[in-house]
């Protein structure tokens, strides 16, 4: 049964959902009859529909190919804010604040290493602390984890983990302005103390991949992606302290939100007014664990270069593990984009959603500046990856965003009854793909068939001009939490 | 456990019924546990009395699970056994028997990242009472 939200088809990859009630403006699912129809009675649509309730919002609540059912916002969502009339929503980031990817490439060739993949994923499941209530190599002090809050990835690379480079090439070179630890509560600070340099657990990861096709080869010589290359990819975020600084702001604003007359379809919808005091504290609490997010996939990387070294017994500049590039895919943003031709300062909300941004974007790294922001899209545990390259298509379109992954389809509970009786470590195996996992519910629940086919996904943001395919890279090795 | 896990593509949805409100409340609190951790490992060696308050019933519910969560990942408590002591429209106070976490003895099913507002309710149904929550995971 399909959701009972009400769609009018645009194009092959553009649903409407033409306003009723109390929707602002329409909603605008990126997707195709296939992606549609396998939803089946998700309600992500109804929740696109009512993100369209809020006030302030600009042209449409959109969502990419990967969306599905969440809380409050549905996962895969996009929606931008005037920053007079408009709102922050706490449920509109997730509880996972900066939740992200990174990729790593290196000078290792898959004929030099084959044998080695083994050796280098129980290294790597050895050396990076994963799993629930994992502690990290360091316990802060308060003055350390403040500055930590501030200072983002370059707190570690002052700290010795990692290079002035990998700066360079991660989004907003990994700090985010305006963070004020001031704002963050006592318990999100005491969350937060030991978890630096953790991976977490769920549907977060270490995967050690292969470039397997390039779809556009200028762009992948710029993003420095051959075939047959090994690469890592890390997806992990702001542990419990962001989760902490979420549930504390939305309960603030849960209170509130009443008094400022909004009507909400949905209480984890709560939200403040930008131009208020409440909405200005939780960005500055969003921001201290966007820059906690960053500094961990920071530790995160340099303990899998230190790994690499170590088993495979190389020197840094053998091994040359390069950042290739980090995206948040859970984040709240005030970006300057065009609307109607004009160019508007936004509060654009991106919930399991990848900024995008276009060639020749100065927020894109100099030495990318040619072929667009690098967007990464990890799938599922059996499959791999893609490297796409941001357009203007999604900048004019999208608010210079596009899809984050392969997207659920599957209830967790659904998944772990569907292995009854079968190996998920064999099967991925078979597959030619080494897992292994802290938790023993975790790959039952990962399991491939519980998301939607990623060629699917990234074809539609392809197609419709929100994104570039550059390359695919398949797994290899996985460690997961 | 008198509570029954529905589905939810991306999160955990629990559905808790009981005789009375105060059933309810306390058996989402041992749902909560329960899916954290094997309640057989944890021992009833630590009482803490548990105070939220909230704009109505829905919102204690939440309020509640919320402090709970917070004293297994802020404060590593292992919760074995809820009294609903009183509950109010607007307050709620319980007493909470369990202990503090020994990776040795005890082990953890998975990451509850938060407790979502989302379809929240304590109802009244033909047979007593319901609620629903939603968990991050």
């Amino acid at each position: 049964m399909m959701s009972d939200t009400r769609f009018r088809r645009i194009d092959e990859w553009r649903w409407e959902i033409p306003p009723t009630g109390g929707m602002r403006v329409p909603g605008l699912l990126y997707t195709s009859e296939k992606l549609l129809k396998g939803m089946g009675a998700d309600e992500g649509p109804r929740q696109v529909a009512n993100v369209a309730h809020l006030p302030g919002i600009v042209k449409n609540s959109l969502a990419m190919p990967d969306m599905h059912w969440g809380y409050g916002f549905p996962i895969g969502g996009v929606a931008a804010f005037d920053l007079d009339e408009g709102i922050v929503s706490p449920g509109g980031v997730g509880y996972d604040i900066n939740c992200g990817c990174r990729l790593m490439t290196t000078r290792l060739r898959l004929t030099d290493v084959r044998e080695r993949i083994p050796a280098l994923v129980t290294a790597l499941f050895q050396n990076v602390p994963s799993g629930v209530g994992s502690r990290g190599p360091l316990k802060l002090s308060q003055k350390e984890e403040r500055q930590v809050l501030v200072e983002g990835a370059a707190w570690a690379v002052r700290h010795g983990y990692g290079t002035a480079a990998d700066l360079e090439t991660t989004e907003d070179s990994g700090v985010m302005a305006g963070a004020d630890p001031e704002k963050v509560s006592d318990r999100a600070l005491l969350r937060g103390k030991d978890q630096l340099g953790t991976l977490g657990s769920g549907n977060h990861f270490l995967e050690i991949e292969v470039v397997e096709e390039l779809f556009d080869e200028t762009a992948a010589a710029a993003f420095g992606l051959e075939p047959g290359q090994i690469c890592v990819l890390i997806h992990s975020g702001s542990r419990g302290l962001g989760y902490q600084v979420c549930d504390d702001y939305l309960a603030r604003m849960v209170k509130h939100v009443g008094e400022i007359g909004i009507d909400l379809p949905d209480r984890q919808l709560a939200c403040a007014r930008l131009n208020s005091d409440r909405g200005r504290d939780y960005l500055a609490a969003m921001a201290c664990a966007a820059n906690y997010a960053w500094t961990n996939r920071q530790m995160l990387m340099h303990r899998t270069r230190e790994t690499f070294e170590k088993t495979l017994g190389m020197g840094p500049r053998e091994l040359g593990m390069r950042l290739l590039y980090d995206v948040c895919h859970n984040i709240a943003k005030i970006e300057t984009l065009p609307v109607e031709g004009k160019e508007v300062r936004l509060c654009v909300h991106r919930k399991g959603a990848t900024r995008a941004f276009p060639p020749g974007h100065a927020a894109v790294p100099q030495a990318y500046r040619k072929a667009g922001q690098p967007v990464l899209i990890p799938g599922d545990m059996g499959t791999g990856s893609y490297v796409l390259a941001g357009t203007q298509g999604a900048f004019t379109e999208t608010f210079g965003s596009a899809c984050h992954g392969a997207g659920r389809v599957m209830s967790r509970t659904q998944a772990t009854k569907s292995c009854r009786g079968r190996s998920i470590p064999r099967e991925m195996a078979e597959r030619g793909v080494i897992v292994m996992a802290s938790g023993r519910g975790t790959l039952q629940e990962e399991i491939p068939e519980a998301y939607k086919n990623l060629d699917d996904v990234v074809e539609v943001v392809h197609r419709a001009g929100l994104s570039r395919k550059v390359a695919k890279l398949r797994t290899l090795g996985c460690i997961k939490g | 456990m008198g509570y029954r896990i529905f589905d939810h593509t991306a999160d955990l949805g629990v559905e808790i019924t009981g005789a009375s409100q105060e059933e309810v409340y306390a058996g989402a609190a041992g749902a909560l546990f329960d899916l954290l951790t094997d309640l057989s490992s944890v021992r009833e060696s630590e009482e803490r009395t548990l105070t939220v308050e909230g704009e109505g019933p829905d919102d204690l519910l939440v309020n509640f699970l919320r402090e709970l969560l917070y004293s297994w990942n802020g404060e590593g408590f292992l919760m074995k056994h809820c009294t609903v002591r009183e509950a109010a429209p607007r307050r709620l106070t319980a007493v909470l028997r369990g202990e503090t976490y020994d990776p040795a003895r005890h082990r953890i099913r998975m990451e509850i990242k938060a407790v979502t507002y989302h379809q929240a309710s304590i109802r009244r149904t033909a047979a007593g009472w319901m609620g629903k929550v939603v968990f991050d995971v």
